[in-house]
């Protein structure tokens, strides 16, 4: 078997055993991004160097029997994430020589798990979109065919992990970032409970949604990556002090008993495609052959979540974004002398129009005399959002639905119409807003070719039904053993 | 629902964004089309509906107030587009 085509539990295995070594597995991945990568833009920059040397060391720890399930596992960070050193751009002209003092707590706890990262990952700017075509520097194509977008933000991440670039990589999730682009991709993502996994050091964009997770080709590589990044963080004083389970020990214990809502709402959603719609039905069917029980819910604020997001996602990130001003990082456009003409000329030209479109759709919601009517209000109905799915959660352990309405869509298909974008993230975007957990996992394929994903939400804190779902059903579907490219 | 030049534009200003004049009408289309969806929640009786400002699973995140370490000045100063050995330099304020 190629060494890329091994998933990180394999691979572990064989790193351990030292049948394989990490310099060798490194290696392997660096050329393929090499061969690869100029066809679909995954990685805004890779740290062949650093690479290397992390492998040498992983090899070193195995050596000295001192390895994890990450020691020597070769993954990637979206460029989102600070990395100590090697320069973060958030896919933004602001920030493109932008090198952090620091890592992220989450990829710091990859490198201290022995993760060997082979660079960084392309994303729509600041992580706002849903396809990966508001990147500053270049798009980046999907892997099962190449006219379209991997989906977005992480769409670096999705392509890189689906192209066999290399085994897992982190993305973080705001309003489906992670699942969104996983489905499209034919990979798995998981965006965790809010608080599960530290933000220091994600470049912040909406403070009360935003969460770091993983991208695996399995369902157990993406727990193995999330149990090393998961629990508290002094750093972050939103994360939770919870213990973190064993995600991966968790997946053999099967889906007997377990109950699946069906949430009417969603059945009836706008713009789904009819193809998506029967494949999210067949799996639940799959999941019920093999002991779960599916059961009706209600969500019925659903109608409402993508206008409550559209509010405060960018209410939040037109505080957040309001540090870059060209004085203490990032790009600085003269002002003939004037330090309002600086900031003004700073964020004008450093900002892309995606990221400037919802800076101006935030303050104006945050501004006086709008603030109640749009920010209080959003506000307040996310909190029926909140007691939808407290509700849903009486009578399931976990929902079932897609995870985005369509296959993927063409590059510059959806450019230029923002509204219509947004209104497809009506699938992902409860979850942020009521904190939960929620996995996207492939569930088939359409009649083009392109991957469909089935997404699973599940109740604060308890990824591992969720984990448990996925992983039966992709155990039944194989398709993770499908490769584009 | 129909946003104008001028709400746009003292937006950009509360926002200390550039705009190019080319772009403000285009602008003002997109977000008066985003706005106008926005305006459903209007349909959904609030009263007595507490805010929720986040979706943390926590109240409070108390530590001792210990002192800690801190990014070095000089790291702190090394991305910065114009800097001396102690402070980040702007234009003339005063």
């Amino acid at each position: 078997m190629e060494l890329h085509e091994l998933t990180i539990a394999a691979a572990g295995r064989l790193l351990r055993r030292r049948e394989i070594s990490a310099v060798e597995l490194a290696r392997a991945h660096l050329g393929r991004i090499e061969a690869l990568d100029p066809g679909i833009g995954a990685f805004l920059t890779v740290t062949a160097e650093e690479a290397l040397a992390a492998a040498a060391a992983a090899d070193r720890r195995i050596a000295a029997g001192d390895a994890g399930p990450l020691t020597g596992i070769p993954l990637a960070v979206k460029d989102v994430l600070c990395t100590r050193g090697v320069r973060t751009t958030c896919g933004s002209r602001i920030l493109e020589h932008f090198v952090p003092p620091y890592d992220a707590t989450a990829v710091r706890r990859l490198r201290q798990a022995g993760a060997v990262i082979l660079g960084k990952l392309n994303l729509d700017e600041f992580a706002m979109g849903s396809s990966t075509e508001n990147s500053a520097f270049q798009v980046t194509r999907n892997p099962w065919d190449p006219s379209r977008t991997p989906g977005g933000s992480s769409g670096g991440s999705a392509a890189a992990v689906a192209a066999r670039l290399c085994l897992g990589a982190l993305g973080s999730d705001t309003g489906g970032s992670i699942r969104q682009p996983a489905s499209h991709c034919g990979v798995v993502g998981v965006k965790p409970t809010y608080g599960r996994v530290s933000r220091y050091g994600l470049v912040a964009f909406a403070s009360s949604l935003d969460q770091v997770g993983p991208f695996g080709r399995t369902v157990e590589d993406a727990a193995l990556q999330l149990a090393a990044i998961a629990g508290r963080d002094p750093a972050d004083s939103t994360s939770a002090d919870a213990p973190v389970p064993d995600f991966a020990a968790a997946l053999g214990r099967g889906v007997r008993g377990l109950r699946i809502g069906i949430p009417a709402e969603y059945r009836a959603a706008e713009g789904l495609d009819p193809e998506v719609g029967r494949a999210v039905e067949e799996a639940v069917a799959t999941l019920e052959r093999l002991g779960a029980t599916a059961v009706p819910v209600s969500l019925p604020h659903t109608r409402y979540a993508v206008a409550v997001y559209y509010v405060i996602a960018p209410a939040e990130a037109s505080s957040n974004l309001a540090r870059y001003d060209g004085v203490k990082y990032g790009l600085r456009e003269p002002g003939g002398g004037e330090l309002l003409a600086m900031y003004k000329r700073t964020r004008g030209r450093g900002f892309g129009p995606e990221v400037r479109r919802r800076i101006v759709i935030g303050t104006y919601c945050l501004s006086a005399g709008y603030y109640d009517a749009y920010y209080g209000k959003a506000s307040q109905v996310r909190s029926l959002i909140v007691r939808d799915f407290e509700e849903a959660f009486r009578h399931c352990d976990a929902i079932a639905c897609p995870t985005a309405p369509t296959p993927a869509f063409r590059i510059g298909e959806k450019a230029g119409d923002p509204l219509t974008l947004y209104l497809a993230d009506i699938f992902t975007i409860p979850a942020n807003l009521a904190g939960i957990p929620a996995v996207s996992v492939p569930c088939a394929f359409s009649a083009a070719g392109l991957p469909i994903g089935l997404q699973l939400l599940g109740k604060a804190f308890d990824e591992e039904t969720i984990l448990r779902l996925a992983h039966a059903l992709e155990g039944e579907r194989g398709l993770f053993r499908r490769r584009p490219c | 629902m129909s946003i104008t030049r001028e709400e746009i534009l003292h937006v950009v200003e509360l926002a200390r964004l550039e705009i190019a004049e080319a772009e403000i009408d285009a602008f003002a289309a997109q977000v008066a089309e985003i706005l106008g969806y926005i305006d459903r929640l209007r349909e959904v009786d609030t009263a007595g509906v507490p805010a929720t400002a986040h979706a943390g699973f926590f109240r409070n995140a108390f530590r001792e107030d210990e002192e800690g370490g801190h990014l070095p000045r000089g790291e702190a100063l090394a991305n910065a587009p114009e800097a001396d050995e102690e402070s980040f330099l702007v234009p003339r304020v005063i």
